[in-house]
C-alpha cells in the first residue's frame, strides 16, 4: 500500500476503533451472558438464585445439582438415548448419502439428474408435512416408542443435505484417479470405498457435524413418536424434567447444562470446521 | 472402463436404499397429508371425505388466522430486525477488526444450542419473580417496568420472538461474513484509491456484491419464522389465550390434543405451501446470476 492511499482513505481513528470494540464487546455480552447466567445458577441453591444477585459467581459450587439431575432427573438415560440415536443417524446418513452422492455424480446412468433433483427437493420439505403420516405408519408398524422411530426419520430428512454436500465434493475429484484405480484392477466398490471416500473426509466431517446438530436438538418428532421415558431423548426429557423440578432452578439449570455441554465441547474443539459446515449447508443454492 | 461405472448391481446398491427411505419418509407423506386434509377424521376408523371444508374453516377461524398473522409478524421481525443486525456485525467483522475470530466464535455459540434449552433458559430469564430481566430492571431503578413478560397477552408475543431473533443473529452473521469475505480485495483497493469512505464502500460495493448470500439469509429467516415450532411450544405452548400461537403449534395441538387429524393436516399443508410460495416469491424478486 502506498502512502497516498493512506492519506486519501479515512481510516477510523483511535476513538473510532475504541467505539467499535466497545460495540462488539456489548454484542458479545448479549450473546453469551444468558448462557453464563445459566452456568452460574446451575451451581447455586434456590436461596442464592432468588437473592436477586444475578451477576455473582456461585459462592459454593453446588455439584450436587448435577448429580441430582443425572440420577433423579433421569438425565443420564436421556443423554444415553440422545447419543445412541444421534450416532446411529450420523452413521446411516453418511453411508447412504455417500454411496448415493457418488452414484449420482460419478457413475453413468440415465436417471442421475432426475434423482438428484428429487433428493434436493427434499431440502424444501418442512418436517411438519410428514409428522402425522409418519406417526400413523410408525404406529401401524408398532415402531412408536423405539429408537427406530427417531432414527429412520432423522436419516431420511438428513439425506438431502448430505447428498448435496458430498456430491459437490465428489464432483471435484479428477476422473483420472478413478480411471487409474480401475486400470489397476479395482472394481467399483473398491474404487469407491478405498480410493474416493478417503478423499472427501472434509465433506464427511461437515455432514457429520450437520447431522449431529439437527438430531441432537430435534424436538417435534422426538416429542410425538416417543412417550416412554426409557426411550426419550434429551430435548423431550428436558421438558419433563423442568415439569418435575418446577421450583428447583439449580437442578433444572444443571440438566440444561448437561445437554448443552457436548455441543459446546465439539464447537470449542472444531469451531472452524463447525462454522465451515454451517456455511456449506447454507450455500446450497 | 465404462462398464465399471455403469455397473447396474452397484448402482442399485448405492442408490435404491436411499431412494426408498427418502421417498417413503419425506416425499410420500406430503401426498398423504394432502389427502388427510380433505377428511373429517379422528384417527380411528375411516374418515369422511369433506372436500375443502377444512381449508374453509382454516381461513375463517379466528384462532387459525391469528396464528398465521403471528407467524407473518415473526417473519417480518426476523427480516427487518434480525437480518440488519446480522449484516451490520458481518460487515464490521469482515473489515479487519481486532479479535475478529473471537467475536465470530462467541456470536455463533447460541446457534448451536438446542432450541429447547434456549426456550427453558429464556423462560427463566422472563420469570416474573426471580428472572434475569426483572432483576436487572429492578437493579437499575426501573421496577415499574418489571412484569410477567410471558404471562400477559400484550407482552407475550414480542417476548417470544426475542429468543429466536437473539439465537440466530450469529447464524446469519456468519453466512453474511462468509459472503463479504469472498469478495475480491482488489475492488476494495480500487474504492480506497477513489476515496470512498467505509460507509460508502459498504453500501455501494460490499452489500450489492453480497446479494446471493443475502438472498439465502432472507429465505432462511423467512422460512425459519414460518415453520417455528420448538421455541413457542416450549416457551408458551401458544398461550396465554392463544396470543403466541403459530400455525405449527396449532397444527400440533389440533392433531395430538383434539384428534382432528383432517384439520391438522390442512394446517400442515398450509405450512408447506406457505414456505414454498415465499421461497418462490423471494427468488423471483431478487435476481442473482
Amino acid at each position: 500500500m502506498s502512502t497516498t492511499t493512506v492519506v486519501i482513505q479515512k481510516r477510523p481513528g483511535f476513538i473510532g476503533k475504541l467505539l467499535l470494540q466497545a460495540f462488539l464487546v456489548l454484542v458479545a455480552i448479549t450473546q453469551i451472558y444468558p448462557l453464563v447466567w445459566l452456568a452460574f445458577f446451575s451451581l447455586k441453591d434456590n436461596g442464592e438464585i432468588f437473592s436477586g444477585d444475578v451477576l455473582s459467581f456461585p459462592k459454593k459450587f453446588l455439584w450436587s445439582n448435577y448429580a441430582k439431575a443425572l440420577s433423579d432427573g433421569n438425565i443420564l438415560s436421556y443423554f444415553f438415548n440422545s447419543v445412541l440415536v444421534t450416532a446411529l443417524s450420523i452413521i446411516l446418513v453418511l453411508i447412504l448419502a455417500s454411496m448415493t452422492g457418488y452414484a449420482i455424480t460419478r457413475m453413468n446412468w440415465k436417471l442421475s439428474n432426475l434423482t438428484m433433483t428429487l433428493i434436493l427437493l427434499g431440502m424444501m420439505v418442512p418436517i411438519h408435512a410428514a409428522l402425522l403420516p409418519l406417526f400413523m405408519v410408525l404406529k401401524n408398524l408398532h415402531l412408536l416408542n423405539t429408537y427406530w422411530s427417531l432414527i429412520i426419520p432423522y436419516v431420511a430428512f438428513g439425506i438431502p443435505m448430505a447428498v448435496f454436500i458430498l456430491g459437490s465434493f465428489f464432483k471435484g475429484i479428477p476422473r483420472e484417479l478413478e480411471e487409474s484405480a480401475v486400470i489397476d484392477g479395482c472394481g467399483i466398490y473398491r474404487t469407491f470405498f478405498s480410493i474416493i471416500l478417503p478423499l472427501v473426509s472434509p465433506a464427511v466431517a461437515t455432514v457429520a457435524i450437520f447431522t449431529f446438530l439437527s438430531c441432537w436438538n430435534e424436538l417435534m418428532f422426538a416429542v410425538t413418536f416417543i412417550n416412554n421415558t426409557a426411550y426419550q431423548t434429551l430435548t423431550v426429557g428436558m421438558m419433563s424434567m423442568v415439569g418435575t423440578y418446577i421450583t428447583q432452578w439449580g437442578i433444572i439449570g444443571a440438566g440444561l447444562m448437561i445437554s448443552t455441554i457436548p455441543t459446546i465441547i465439539i464447537y470449542l474443539l472444531l469451531n472452524k470446521q463447525v462454522q465451515k459446515s454451517m456455511i456449506a449447508g447454507a450455500v446450497k443454492g | 472402463m465404462n462398464s465399471v461405472f455403469s455397473n447396474k448391481t452397484a448402482l442399485s446398491i448405492f442408490v435404491l436404499p436411499t431412494l426408498i427411505i427418502f421417498c417413503t419418509i419425506v416425499m410420500i407423506p406430503i401426498f398423504v397429508s394432502s389427502y388427510y386434509s380433505l377428511l373429517d377424521w379422528n384417527g380411528i376408523g375411516k374418515g369422511t371425505f369433506i372436500g375443502l371444508e377444512n381449508y374453509v374453516e382454516m381461513f375463517t377461524d379466528s384462532r387459525a388466522l391469528k396464528s398465521m398473522q403471528n407467524s407473518l409478524l415473526f417473519a417480518g421481525a426476523s427480516i427487518f430486525i434480525q437480518l440488519p443486525i446480522s449484516l451490520l456485525l458481518a460487515l464490521i467483522l469482515a473489515s479487519t477488526v481486532k479479535w475478529e475470530g473471537f467475536y465470530r466464535t462467541v456470536y455463533f455459540i447460541p446457534v448451536l444450542i438446542s432450541t429447547v434449552v434456549i426456550a427453558q433458559l429464556w423462560s427463566k430469564i422472563y420469570n416474573a419473580d426471580y428472572g434475569l430481566l426483572n432483576t436487572l430492571l429492578k437493579s437499575v431503578g426501573l421496577s415499574s417496568w418489571a412484569q410477567d413478560w410471558l404471562g400477559q397477552k400484550d407482552t407475550a408475543l414480542v417476548s417470544s420472538f426475542i429468543p429466536t431473533l437473539w439465537q440466530y443473529i450469529g447464524y446469519h452473521m456468519l453466512l453474511m461474513y462468509a459472503g463479504a469475505k469472498s469478495i475480491s480485495q482488489d475492488i476494495f483497493e480500487a474504492a480506497k484509491i477513489d476515496g470512498a469512505s467505509r460507509i460508502r464502500t459498504a453500501f455501494s460495493i460490499t452489500i450489492p456484491l453480497m446479494k446471493p448470500i443475502l438472498k439465502v439469509c432472507l429465505v432462511f429467516s423467512m422460512i425459519g419464522a414460518l415453520k417455528v415450532f420448538d421455541l413457542i411450544y416450549v416457551l408458551t405452548g401458544g398461550g396465554p389465550f392463544f396470543s403466541t400461537e403459530v400455525p405449527s403449534t396449532l397444527m400440533y395441538t389440533t392433531i395430538f390434543d383434539t384428534y382432528r387429524y383432517g384439520y391438522g393436516s390442512a394446517l400442515s399443508v398450509f405450512i408447506i405451501l406457505e414456505c414454498l410460495v415465499f421461497t418462490v416469491i423471494i427468488n423471483k424478486f431478487i435476481k442473482t446470476d
